[in-house]
């Protein structure tokens, strides 16, 4: 039995681990007083999908040569992607506390050299989709299986790179390159549609030689279909998952807020925001 | 003054009004003098041959396999190479994930192209990773005619500032082939300054063998000390020649890595003759290479002889044919015959 068989034999859903990703990621806003917890929350439910369904890996070896790649291109995420490492095991639940602070394996933008299970180092946007272009040339070249997910954001569809990775991608027919687009609609300036547009996304990919669905990205089911979709009715093309997402998604006072790309959160509104998350823990 | 006074005008200048109109090379052109000794391709089959012995070695470039020597490797070994198309971003961002996987890429376009264009790919994808990429880029400084477009007169200066990256500036095909091998074994990403071509073989005439990160003596000499690299090794060796006709005895003192400087052979070299006048030669802009990076080691380390440079000014450089720009930016042997003339009279 795969190391992933064995997760999908795990009796925790999905919604739960998504859920408990999202608390992982508001203790670690509380910690440090901020963080971009808007987006953590928002990509939960993807990233539940990502390693509790999709992803193989081994918690106990994070560079087991089998394993499929998750790369973060969006540094700033990282603090998703913690919460996400410390559910899947590969990272101690009690390190949440560090996160951000001196000395930290858990810094604010993410970096392959400092925690276990980061496989890249992100922030300089733009630059995943690449280097996952290069490592699913790698894995063709060993003749491995595994797979290249890449999480990137909508705003890094304005850099021109992520476009001469997709057009490379294509070219070298890489149908072990999954790239997912977290479309949040909001980047640094305001909202991604008003800033540079990238729509129609799925249009864009399509027309770039890819396989490309959009879905809702905080829909479990229709993520984990776009995934298996992506997986194993490729046709021997890349695929890219769109997913529209809901900033501070599962937390209804911070989803009403005013979103912007650091979402305020006041010193006494983290517990807040806790018990509002635990009240509509899946059953 | 306006706007329009300041922007870059063309203004004829050749650098003599009496010697003939040279007409700029053909790309593929050599820096190779007339009868100058040359290997062909020296880069391209040395990688074939080190990709023979390490299974890891692939061959990457970005539409410029021809122009870097790199089809040599891609017609021997077809199934190891990529060819990433015209963006280099994607070069250096492919070529970290190869290296990510166990591969170990070498990666060609041309210096203009890795170190303005790709910068931060090498930067943040290799650099800080510290992967195994070794970026091999052909027209370093002034060695085609194009101009700014293509002459990558700052690329030491750009890449010298970045944590982890070896960088080396070979002279000649020798200083390739055993370049070669030798950023494969070290560790870390390596940036090399490709000579592409028929390249000048020059250094087989001396007991010299490349190895990374140390400097060379070439040729002893009681009154000028020239400390070079790349191209400008070799010119300095000509130009000492015909310096010591005129009684003045020139050593040279090959440093091809850039990064991390040979402080040590530099400092030994300095005090070995003291009163010597020092002439560091580059074929690279007087800011930030091989020039400023001597002086900061010599100051540093309390040595503060008479000092020189000859180097490309802090311009963008004219259009026309090599020689003709190599003797107006006084890079020349005769360049240099005249310069360090002056400088010891």
């Amino acid at each position: 039995m795969s190391d992933t068989q064995a997760r999908l034999g795990s009796n925790v859903s999905l919604a739960e681990r998504a859920y408990r990703i999202r608390r992982n990621a508001l203790r670690m806003g509380e910690v440090q007083g901020q963080g971009y917890i808007g987006q953590a929350l928002g990509i939960a439910d993807v990233l539940a999908v990502s390693y509790f369904h999709a992803l193989a890996y081994r918690a106990e070896d994070p560079q087991w040569e089998e394993r499929d790649r998750f790369l973060l291109s969006i540094g700033h995420y990282a603090i998703a992607l913690y919460a996400v490492l410390i559910e899947a095991g590969i990272l101690p639940e009690d390190e949440l506390e560090t996160y951000g602070g001196d000395d930290s394996r858990l810094p604010m933008s993410g970096m392959a050299a400092y925690t276990p299970g980061m496989e890249i180092t992100g922030g300089s946007l733009g630059q995943g989709l690449g280097i996952g272009v290069g490592m699913a040339l790698g894995l063709k070249r060993k003749r491995s299986k595994s797979f290249i997910y890449n999480l990137m954001s909508d705003g890094e569809l304005g850099e021109g790179s992520t476009w001469e990775a997709a057009m490379s991608a294509a070219h070298h027919k890489l149908d072990n390159l999954v790239c997912v687009v977290d479309f949040n609609d909001q980047q640094a300036d305001g909202k991604s549609t008003q800033t540079l547009s990238a729509e129609p996304v799925t249009d864009k990919f399509r027309a770039f030689g890819w396989n490309a669905e959009r879905v809702d990205g905080n829909d479990i089911e229709a993520v984990r279909a776009a995934f298996d979709r992506a997986r194993h009715e490729n046709g021997g093309r890349p695929s890219a998952v769109v997913c529209d997402t809901v900033m501070c998604k599962g937390v209804p006072f911070l989803e009403a807020r005013e979103i912007t790309h650091f979402v305020r959160v006041e010193p006494d509104e983290w517990q807040k925001a806790l018990d509002v998350l635990d009240a509509g823990r899946p059953a | 003054m306006t706007m329009t006074d300041a922007r870059r005008k063309f203004t004829p200048r050749l650098a003599d009004p009496n010697k003939p109109r040279l007409t700029t090379s053909a790309m593929i052109a050599s820096i190779a003098g007339e009868g100058q000794r040359t290997k062909p391709a020296p880069f391209g089959h040395a990688l074939v041959k080190l990709a023979q012995e390490r299974p890891e070695v692939v061959g990457l470039t970005a539409d410029l396999g021809k122009y870097t020597d790199m089809h040599v490797f891609s017609k021997a070994m077809p199934d190891r190479f990529y060819q990433m198309g015209m963006a280099e971003q994607l070069l250096m961002s492919a070529a970290a994930g190869l290296a990510r996987e166990g591969f170990m890429p070498f990666a060609t376009t041309y210096a203009v192209f890795a170190a303005r264009r790709a910068y931060d790919f090498i930067c943040m994808a290799i650099a800080e990773e510290n992967l195994p990429v070794k970026i091999v880029c052909a027209l370093p400084g002034l060695t085609t005619g194009y101009g700014p477009s293509h002459q990558a007169t700052e690329d030491l200066a750009i890449f010298r500032g970045l944590p982890n990256l070896t960088i080396v500036d070979p002279c000649d095909a020798l200083d390739i082939e055993e370049a070669v091998p030798a950023i494969a074994d070290h560790p870390g990403p390596v940036y090399m300054r490709l000579l592409r071509g028929q390249v000048p073989l020059v250094l087989d005439e001396y007991d010299y063998r490349f190895e990374l990160g140390k400097a060379k003596i070439l040729r002893e000499g009681e009154d000028v000390l020239f400390i070079s690299a790349g191209l400008m090794t070799m010119r300095a060796l000509d130009a000492a020649k015909e310096l010591e006709k005129t009684g003045i005895n020139a050593a040279v003192l090959h440093s091809p890595t850039i990064k991390p400087l040979d402080e040590a052979s530099i400092l030994a070299a300095v005090r070995a003759v003291p009163g010597r006048l020092v002439v560091v030669a580059e074929n690279h802009t007087v800011i930030g290479g091989l020039g400023e990076a001597v002086a900061a080691c010599l100051l540093r380390n309390g040595e503060a002889p008479r000092f020189r440079q000859i180097a490309l000014p802090d311009a963008f450089l004219d259009a026309g044919a090599l020689p003709t720009l190599h003797d107006l930016y006084g890079i020349s042997t005769g360049g240099i015959i005249k310069s360090v003339t002056a400088w010891t009279s």
